[in-house]
């Protein structure tokens, strides 16, 4: 993770190349051909390329086999999160996601179920139109709509539908506490106990 | 002509058309390899055992696609431009020594077509005939980019081909005769070429990267600059024998070297084919080295380093080689 949080890229060690004055007359330019020539570039050339052919040390990902962890705050295909404590869905229906979604890639359909409680009928996501902005789960009140790590969406169709079903964290994981909270748009940030304040009511 | 002489040549001539077809397919095999291995890639792992059978698939690609001839083009011309290269880079290798002659069911091989007394010259002819290939190719084409690949052709060809004669004209006054097997029992006598004249090695090499197109002076089919240049609106087969050709030209003239200056295959025994094979294998090796590892000069750049330098340099070695056999 540090590797991605430090942004000081001068940090590595930048430093200024020393370039030469160009030569401007024949005979300078005629020195600097001279100096190029013996002085062996092309062989450094020769010799660095070499050097990584005999180490053999290859960078290839071979990508549908092996692939690269990416980091957790990446927004690919949306997850809907479940409650830890009672493993029912986080999402009350709101419909801020619907509201806030620039490119109305997202539709709800809410009903008041028995328990006189919204309860999420209909939930889709147009992947199509999706443009990953993580909008939705930045306004999520309970942050149950998120952003997961699943890329590799494909499809043989403009319109690729994901319904609630399918980003809804299946049952099973829930029960093995294997759920994996969302660190990018929207999630709590780390030390927010000691940061959050009363509303101002309380003053 | 004898009926045993003609049936031995036709076999020579199809064995060495289909050995370098062959070897100009695994030629982009190995290129691929060693330049994906020198950039820490991995190259054509997955068709086959390490991607070995990647250079048949590009085969079956390149055959069954469509031949294109495109609206604006100068048919005729567009059509034969690629027969050109792949023709003459194979009509060159008619007077190239492959092997020593060795005996086989007690009947003597040359693995020679045809050694002519003008051996090197018709090679070096033949080679830059090779050049209309995608000067015709290129003018023929209608779009500015294979144009610009046509005039960059032909300033190439005039510049390197100058170097080329001139470089080679010392050794040929040392020898005094013009074939390959002749240069390759001199050097039996007398040592290798290369240690008399190291200038003369030096410029035919340069020389040679001119002549086959490869990187630092790749500036016929620049991808980065002008598409590829000839061969932008070429598709399909007539795309491949542009390739086939650039890739036995590459072989050919990796076995020119070593024959011309570096002792060929010595007193013909099997350790001598097999280091004529080697010395062609580590010259074919330098072509895909310098790719992964020089940029590329622009034609001006090139035409400066014939003109200005490597052809001086040039006539100085055959004056002075001249003096030196002189005294």
């Amino acid at each position: 993770m540090e590797q991605f949080n430090n942004r000081n890229v001068a940090e590595g060690g930048y430093y200024l190349v020393d370039i030469e004055e160009y030569p401007t007359d024949g005979w300078g330019k005629f020195k600097r051909v001279v100096k190029r020539t013996f002085r062996g570039e092309l062989f450094v050339g020769l010799w660095v390329v070499l050097r990584e052919m005999i180490r053999f040390d290859i960078h290839t990902i071979q990508y549908p086999e092996e692939k690269m962890p990416i980091g957790p705050r990446y927004r690919a295909v949306h997850e809907m999160k479940r409650l830890w404590e009672s493993d029912t869905e986080r999402c009350i229906g709101c419909g801020l996601c619907e509201k806030i979604c620039i490119s109305d890639c997202i539709r709800m359909d809410t009903r008041i179920d028995e328990n006189s409680r919204k309860e999420v009928t209909e939930y889709t996501i147009n992947l199509g139109r999706c443009i990953f902005c993580g909008y939705c789960a930045e306004v999520c009140p309970e942050l149950a709509i998120t952003h997961g790590g699943e890329y590799e969406n494909a499809s043989d169709q403009r319109e690729h539908f994901v319904d609630y079903e399918y980003m809804l964290t299946p049952i099973d994981v829930m029960k093995q506490n294997a759920q994996k909270e969302f660190e990018g748009f929207g999630a709590i940030t780390p030390h927010e106990d000691e940061r959050v304040k009363k509303t101002p009511l309380a003053y | 002509m004898e009926t045993a002489y003609l049936i031995e040549t036709i076999i020579k001539v199809v064995v060495i058309l289909l050995v370098f077809s062959a070897l100009a397919g695994i030629g982009t095999y190995f290129e691929r390899k060693v330049l994906a291995f020198m950039q820490r890639r991995l190259g054509p792992v997955n068709v086959g055992p390490f991607g070995l059978l990647q250079v048949g698939a590009d085969g079956i690609k390149l055959f069954t696609k469509e031949d294109i001839i495109p609206t604006n083009v100068v048919a005729p011309i567009f059509k034969i431009a690629p027969v050109i290269t792949a023709a003459t880079a194979f009509m060159a290798a008619a007077a190239i020594p492959f092997l020593p002659q060795f005996d086989i069911f007690g009947y003597t091989v040359h693995p020679i077509v045809s050694d002519i007394d003008v051996g090197i010259l018709y090679i070096l002819g033949v080679m830059a005939v090779g050049l209309f290939g995608p000067m015709l190719g290129g003018m023929a084409s209608a779009n500015k980019f294979s144009l610009l690949s046509a005039a960059r052709a032909a300033a190439v060809f005039i510049s390197y081909e100058v170097v080329t004669g001139l470089a080679i004209l010392a050794p040929i006054m040392m020898v005094g005769s013009l074939s390959l097997i002749d240069f390759n029992n001199y050097q039996v006598e007398h040592g290798w070429i290369v240690w008399s004249q190291p200038v003369a090695f030096v410029l035919f090499w340069i020389a040679a990267f001119a002549e086959t197109g490869r990187t630092p002076f790749h500036l016929i089919a620049n991808d980065h600059e002008i598409i590829d240049g000839f061969g932008t609106e070429y598709s399909g087969m007539r795309w491949g024998l542009f390739f086939i050709g650039e890739y036995a030209n590459m072989f050919f003239i990796s076995f020119v070297i070593p024959i011309l200056f570096l002792g060929g295959f010595g007193d013909g025994s099997f350790l001598g084919a097999m280091a004529l094979l080697g010395k062609m294998a580590f010259f074919f090796f330098f072509f895909l080295w310098t790719r992964a590892a020089w940029p590329d000069v622009r034609p001006d750049q090139l035409m400066w380093l014939c003109w200005k330098v490597l052809m001086p340099v040039a006539v100085i070695n055959v004056v002075i080689t001249g003096l030196v056999m002189m005294f």
